[in-house]
């Protein structure tokens, strides 16, 4: 479990040092994106139009935060990880399209996206589920907010961070997932489960 | 005309209790949760349970929300006989989820599922949804607020078993749903089985029993004994918090109850709730007195 702090941008040969199980912390600029940021930024992107902000190089945090509105400015309250799995369908297409290396949630990722992770080299790093106060404290302030129009829980949240963590890494780029490995030794108990309770799988 | 009781006393209570339940956990699951990250011996699962202690710590502190997803609102209600006539309960909680959303504050979460669009103050069709119940002899008004997680409510689960695959059926369809569930829900979890009645009376019982505080056990032995078998069975199969791997740290606690069944059937509902496993209760007396029983008011 080695512990690495990163500024973004984030490069490709930063993410490529991490294994699973190793803890990082992030500085610099994040950015929430759920379902329907995701969707809607590959949807622009196909139509070729621009994004708000360059993703390239920066987190992508699937998270829908609660906020405050105070004058003109935003203040972020609680701002934990959402399920990860959901986005399963985006974000292979998400990352090789906007360049996007570090990939922040929770509950970990299908093959789909350990498979794009391998080959894009890019990872998944697990925030604490509902962990939003911690989360709050790692984030400075938020920079710009985009596609209010989807609601606060889903648009895009541009986010100021330091020292944003601990996120701890559930998907390499070898291709190694910390999830896949529990889900199979869990499988692998299932034998003795099944005598304690006497019943068979 | 015999008088109302005072909604407004009501509401204010109920505001009471939504910010209650966000921003401090009952001292059951606090308490677990401490003693779990003592026991733990996986370090990834002990890291993830020392983030979540040292959160509700702050979201106390600062009576900020523990989570960001702030639940969808769901009450019960449970109306002694003998308490005063109330009328329109329904719309003064649906004003006191609406002010809490502002007050709490607490996310937004009242999708429309047909045409989309949120309603911005977790009021909705249907929403707050309120479970009404009576209690014999009784002179107070009990409300529980409990906002429900949309992560661990994903990982709920029914099954319409065949009566003959009995209770071995059961504890197999549990462990399945388990097994399914993974990391998602944010464990450490607590489970709530329902079996029995009918599809939605078993899903219903068994959130229901989410309301028990943590280590009470069913009062019929052979219940307490399922409890406590398949706690330790989810125990064995080493998710741990949050799905990272982990030894004693994938459920805090099962809790199980039954209706009797048709002959042809055997339904068995799952629910998950997940670490912030945030409910608040009150008893509302006649004289206006309110007695909060999970929380201490400051
Ligand atoms: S499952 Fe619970 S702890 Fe996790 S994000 Fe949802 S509400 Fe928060």
């Amino acid at each position: 479990m080695a512990e690495y702090h990163f500024t973004t941008p984030i490069s490709k040969e930063d993410v490529q040092k991490l294994k699973i199980g190793d803890v990082i912390y992030i500085s610099g600029i994040v950015f929430t994106a759920r379902d329907e940021a995701h969707e809607r930024a590959l949807e622009m992107a196909e139509k070729g139009e621009k994004m708000p902000i360059d993703f390239e190089g920066l987190a992508v945090y699937h998270c829908g935060p609660v906020v405050r509105q105070v004058g003109d400015d935003w203040e972020i309250v609680a701002a934990g990880p959402t399920t990860s799995t959901r986005l399963d369908m985006f974000e292979d297409e998400f990352i090789k399209e906007f360049k996007v290396n570090v990939v922040i949630g929770k509950g970990g990722m299908g093959a789909r996206t350990v498979k794009a992770m391998k080959e894009l080299k890019a990872v998944y790093t697990a925030f604490v589920g509902g962990a939003a106060v911690v989360a709050a404290k790692g984030i400075k302030r938020v920079k710009e907010v985009h596609w209010l129009d989807l609601g606060t829980p889903e648009c895009l949240w541009v986010l100021e961070v330091e020292k944003f963590g601990p996120l701890i890494v559930g998907i390499d780029t070898n291709g190694d997932s910390l999830f896949q490995n529990v889900a199979d030794e869990a499988k692998a108990k299932l034998g003795k489960i099944g005598e304690f309770l006497d019943i068979t799988f | 005309m015999t008088e109302t009781f005072d909604n407004n006393l009501i509401e204010d209570t109920t505001v009471k209790l939504l910010k209650f339940a966000a921003t401090q956990l009952p001292n059951d699951v606090s308490e677990a949760l401490k003693k779990m990250y003592e026991a733990e011996t996986k370090p990834t699962s002990k890291a993830a349970l020392k983030t979540i202690v040292e959160n509700f710590g702050i979201a106390e502190e600062t009576s900020t929300p523990m989570c960001q997803d702030t639940g969808i609102h769901i009450y019960y209600v449970n109306i002694g006989e003998n308490f005063p006539k109330v009328v329109g309960i329904e719309e003064t909680l649906r004003k006191a989820s609406a002010r809490a959303t502002k007050e709490v504050p607490m996310r937004p979460n009242a999708v429309n599922p047909i045409v989309g669009g949120n309603s911005g103050d977790n009021t909705g069709r249907h929403i707050p949804f309120i479970n009404y119940d009576f209690i014999p002899g009784a002179d107070y008004l009990e409300i529980t607020a409990f906002p429900k997680g949309g992560g661990s409510e994903n990982m709920c689960a029914l099954a319409m078993l065949k009566p003959g695959q009995g209770i071995k059926g059961i504890k197999k369809f549990v462990i399945d749903s388990i097994m399914n569930a993974g990391g998602q829900p944010c464990p450490p979890v607590i489970v709530g089985v329902g079996i029995g009645g009918g599809a939605d009376i078993a899903l219903k019982l068994g959130k229901k029993q989410l309301m028990r505080p943590l280590g009470q056990r069913h009062s019929d032995p052979k219940i307490a004994q399922l409890e406590e078998d398949l706690l330790k069975a989810i125990n064995m199969t080493g998710f741990g918090s949050m799905g990272l791997g982990g030894d004693v740290s994938t459920a805090l606690d099962v809790k199980i109850e039954y209706a009797h069944r048709h002959p042809a059937s055997l339904p068995v509902g799952v629910t998950i709730q997940c670490w912030a496993a945030r409910r608040a209760t009150c008893r509302i007396y006649p004289d206006k007195r309110v007695e909060f029983l999970t929380h201490k008011e400051a």
